[in-house]
């Protein structure tokens, strides 16, 4: 089947078996910071945006991508930075293992939610495991980041 | 987070204490290539290992022709294609005290999930293809599947003649024995005059570590012909070791490198995944990798120790602990990986933290099973040891009608004290009190104690545990740091410790910037590989900060030295006459300096001196890190729902040397504990298959689960560690199950002795309470 997509603004042609995974995918083209955490669609590891909307690229066929916009996280540097300085204040990037889909996921929250309460962020995030932080310093980065600005 | 009593020693200190970044932490947070997977080749061959459906089982035959044909299938190996000689994959300093009794491949075949041929091909496709293709017949055979039946069970998982163990472990095949002891004194004739008696019986289950990135390898060949191994993993130069046994072949010809790896938590201190790239890509000269699934990594990882732990407590009426004593039964599972070392802390670190008792006694047995070998996993034993002993002490406290908190102090173990069942080593740091009273003080003790009603059928209660755990082996666990100044005067710091995301080579940067008076800016750092690296037993034990530290401020302190003895001969003066102040080593009796950019200059122009120190370091001591952990959940008594609502640890761990990545450390561990306490569930079904095989039914917490964590540091200074360092690690991974367990007992009056307590549970055991009270 032949689709085309656009990745962090490039346009991709792409022959490609129906059965492709995105996540596998965007691996294979060099978006490496997308990482595979589990088999059943648990850790959020693998979030991507498909035209602006965080989506599990690990349960995400190739094809459904089709004439859609993807972006990784080597597209939005400057939000991650912007985002990550928080994160690394607080020692919360660890491993750092999850930190582009949970980063992938902020990202898309920050657009999504205004003002959010801390029970609106938990829920929004919590399909993004992590096992190294216990998210308390997530939390604190968060609340700085969101901070900035707030609308009263 | 608050710091309190920072010790005396360490007001001067600059970057020390200082709660910088993670030096990787940017490219961490930017998603760059870094971790095994994104380094390995793209030409790779893909390795899938082929398993045994059944949990004990000899392989009759074994045809791999038709596969071998399969197009893009470079190379399958079954049992007959590997080394006949069996070894460990525990990652233990040499001579290993884990049995040498297992194969790459082997034709009996011990749990379910044994390998049984490893499958090498260009894409997963074809190698998934190929495997389906393999015909093999099994000589199925019952297996041993209950860890309390397995001793002199007629089953046996050793049968082999080839078994071999070291004497020490006193391990004994024909018995499913995989290590026994017996130590202690007097116990029996002390308790059993005592008045008030505590026995029970504990159970933990064999939880998964689940890091965020599974178990991954790949090999290459490079310029020389030697193996090249990149590997996520804790223990870099054991697996050198490991390997050259494993495939017989020369440590020389091989090197293992660690990359960024994406979290261990003692999983990665076991040899899991590297055998199988090393001996395709030895074999085929080819570049190899395999890369686990999570399924994989439940089903053929190497999870925490199964145990069943009896405690034995006896005191005076008023509380005065006089023997105390465990039995600990532990289930190896398979393979003896760190069997014999996991169980000796279930006993060694709960015990001496009850030191005022007069008789202590301790005693275990690992067995063999058909069940997923286990392995290390945070905490290593002591983790199951305070789940029974501080589960054990409130059900004392209970029987003296006493506040379980008091019983504690009047027993805790103080600074100065002999430890008599920690080896008999001085207490010499500790603040162990301290921590109790503000973990109280912290979570409202004295208000809340034991539970409050906050409506209809719903309770909030408070439950409380301490520990202690190691800080590294002592006279085993060796460290090493290289240092050199570079032009231009940065310095390169080379250590060999296994940063796994906890920030060791940042925490290791700090204490040899603090030395050298500099900014951690200045100081590069790498870890590891074993071709550059000098030697380091590996991360694990808690031991990098407070080993691997104290050889960097013995590396620092050389290099000055050797900074002095150049700038002397330079200057034209005595050694004696100069001081060094971070930026150049200068005279103190003349206008005399040569800035260190200055002195990297010189070394490389005519110079027959490098400007480089490698020093090691072992302590002979372990000074233990403790830890208070105190809190308050909800219990719905209508559904047997348990929420933690506020959990708070104040720990004990010298001087933190970066109060951030500490504090990560102790919210990190408190909460995979809590998933310990209340979620994680291992079990097998009556054919041996784990049920737990998926984030679906293994449920480690996410945010919404845990609550609030809160944590303070009441430091000491621990003189033998650097700038007054202890660990902090594992001991953070020790008190929030028994605390639960402790705050359920509270509320609702049950007393749950097998983790994970359940909502189910409760809402059975309310149930039966009722039943009774109605009789």
């Amino acid at each position: 089947m032949n689709v085309k997509i656009f990745i962090n603004g490039l346009e991709f042609h792409e022959e490609t078996a129906p059965d492709k995974i995105l996540l596998d995918y965007l691996r294979e083209k060099g978006f490496l910071s997308v990482k595979r955490g589990c088999e059943t669609s648990n850790c959020g590891l693998c979030t991507v945006h498909m035209d602006g909307r965080p989506i599990l690229s690990c349960s995400t066929l190739l094809v459904r991508a089709d004439g859609h916009q993807i972006t990784t996280l080597e597209g939005l540097q400057k939000e991650a930075t912007e985002f990550g300085e928080f994160l690394a204040d607080e020692g919360g990037d660890q491993c750092g293992f999850c930190n582009p889909g949970f980063i992938m996921n902020v990202l898309a929250m920050k657009q999504e939610l205004k003002n959010p309460t801390e029970e609106e962020i938990k829920k929004y995030l919590a399909g993004n495991l992590c096992r190294c932080t216990g998210y308390m310093a997530h939390l604190r980065a968060l609340k700085k980041y969101l901070q900035q600005d707030r609308e009263v | 987070m608050n710091i309190i009593n920072p010790a005396k020693a360490t007001d001067s200190l600059k970057e020390v204490s200082r709660k910088i970044r993670k030096k990787d932490s940017m490219s961490l947070l930017t998603g760059k290539p870094v971790y095994t997977d994104d380094l390995a080749p793209k030409n790779c061959l893909v390795i899938k290992l082929l398993k045994s459906p059944h949990a004990n089982a000899m392989i009759k035959t074994i045809d791999a022709e038709a596969a071998r044909n399969v197009m893009g299938i470079a190379c399958i190996l079954t049992y007959e294609d590997v080394p006949n000689v069996r070894f460990t994959t525990a990652g233990q300093a040499y001579p290993e005290l884990s049995p040498y009794d297992r194969l790459i491949l082997d034709r009996h075949l011990r749990y379910m999930g044994d390998p049984v041929a490893i499958v090498a091909g260009v894409d997963e496709k074809i190698v998934n293809q190929a495997i389906k293709m393999i015909q093999v017949t099994y000589d199925v055979l019952e297996p041993v599947l209950d860890f309390t039946k397995a001793l002199d069970n007629p089953i046996l998982v050793h049968p082999e003649e080839d078994f071999s163990s070291l004497p020490e472990t006193l391990a004994d095949p024909k018995r499913n024995l995989c290590a026994t002891s017996s130590e202690g004194t007097n116990f029996a004739e002390i308790y059993e005059n005592c008045e008030v008696k505590v026995e029970a019986t504990y159970h933990t289950k064999a939880n998964s570590q689940t890091p965020m990135e599974t178990f991954r390898t790949f090999a290459t060949i490079d310029a020389y012909g030697r193996l090249n191994i990149v590997s996520s993993t804790q223990i870099p130069f054991h697996v050198r070791r490991i390997l050259s046994h494993a495939l017989q072949i020369p440590k020389a010809r091989i090197r293992v490198i660690k990359p960024r790896i994406g979290g261990g938590f003692g999983s990665k201190q076991t040899s899991v995944s590297e055998m199988y790239p090393a001996i395709v890509t030895w074999k085929t000269g080819m570049p190899s990798k395999i890369v686990y699934t999570r399924e994989e990594s439940f089903t053929t990882g190497s999870p925490r120790h199964e145990m069943e732990l009896t405690v034995r407590i006896g005191s005076d009426p008023q509380g005065h602990i006089q023997a105390i004593s465990i039995y600990s039964l532990s289930n190896a599972g398979a393979y003896g990986t760190h069997g014999s070392t996991t169980v000796s802390l279930s006993g060694h670190k709960p015990l001496p933290i009850y030191n005022a008792a007069k008789a202590f006694k301790f005693d275990y047995d690992v067995v063999y099973t058909n069940t997923l070998s286990a392995g290390a996993y945070r905490g290593f034993g002591a983790t199951q040891g305070f789940f029974a002993v501080e589960s054990a002490i409130d059900e004392l406290a209970h029987k003296l009608g006493m506040d379980p908190s008091v019983l504690r102090e009047k027993n805790m173990v103080r600074e100065g004290q002999i430890m008599p069942a920690y080896y008999n080593e001085v207490c010499t740091s500790c603040t162990l009190d301290r921590c109790l009273s503000k973990a109280k003080e912290m979570i409202g003790w004295d208000q809340k104690y034991p539970y409050r009603k906050i409506g209809e059928h719903r309770v909030r209660s408070v439950g409380l545990a301490m520990a202690m755990q190691s800080s590294g082996i002592p006279d085993v666990d060796v460290g090493s740091a290289e240092i050199k100044l570079a032009d231009g005067g940065f310095y390169i710091l080379m250590n060999g410790a296994a940063d796994m995301g906890t920030g060791s080579d940042t925490v290791l940067s700090q204490i040899a910037a603090e030395r050298l008076k500099c900014s951690v800016d200045n100081i590069i750092v790498h870890s590891a590989d074993t071709d550059l690296s000098p030697y380091d037993t590996g991360s694990y034990a808690s031991s990098t900060t407070y080993v691997t530290g104290m050889a960097v401020i013995k590396a620092c302190d050389a290099l000055i030295e050797i900074l002095k003895t150049e700038s002397a001969a330079a200057l034209n003066c005595s050694k004696e006459d100069l001081d060094f102040d971070g930026r150049s080593v200068y005279s103190t009796k003349e206008e005399k300096r040569l800035t260190l950019s200055e002195l990297a200059y010189k070394s490389m122009l005519g110079s027959n001196r490098s400007l480089s120190a490698c020093a090691s370091h072992s302590s002979s001591i372990s000074p233990p890190p403790f830890i208070v952990g105190a809190c308050e959940i909800e219990v719905d008594l209508e559904t047997g729902k348990i929420t933690p609502i506020d959990f708070v640890a104040v720990a004990d761990c010298g001087t933190p040397i970066n109060p951030n990545l500490a504090r990560v450390q102790m919210e990190g561990g408190i909460v995979q504990a809590i998933g310990m306490a209340l979620y994680e569930n291992v079990s097998w079904d009556d054919k041996g298959a784990l049920l737990q095989n998926s984030f679906m039914q293994y449920k480690i917490p996410t945010r919404l689960d845990v609550g609030t964590i809160r944590t303070a540091i009441e430091s000491s200074y621990e003189a033998s560690g650097p700038f007054g360092a202890k660990s902090i690690g594992e001991v953070v991974i020790n008190t929030p199950a028994p605390a639960i367990a402790n705050a359920i007992y509270n509320a609702t009056g049950l007393r749950f002795r097998t983790l994970p307590i359940t909502g189910e549970d409760i809402l059975l055991g309310l149930e039966k309470l009722e039943q009774e009270a109605a009789k």
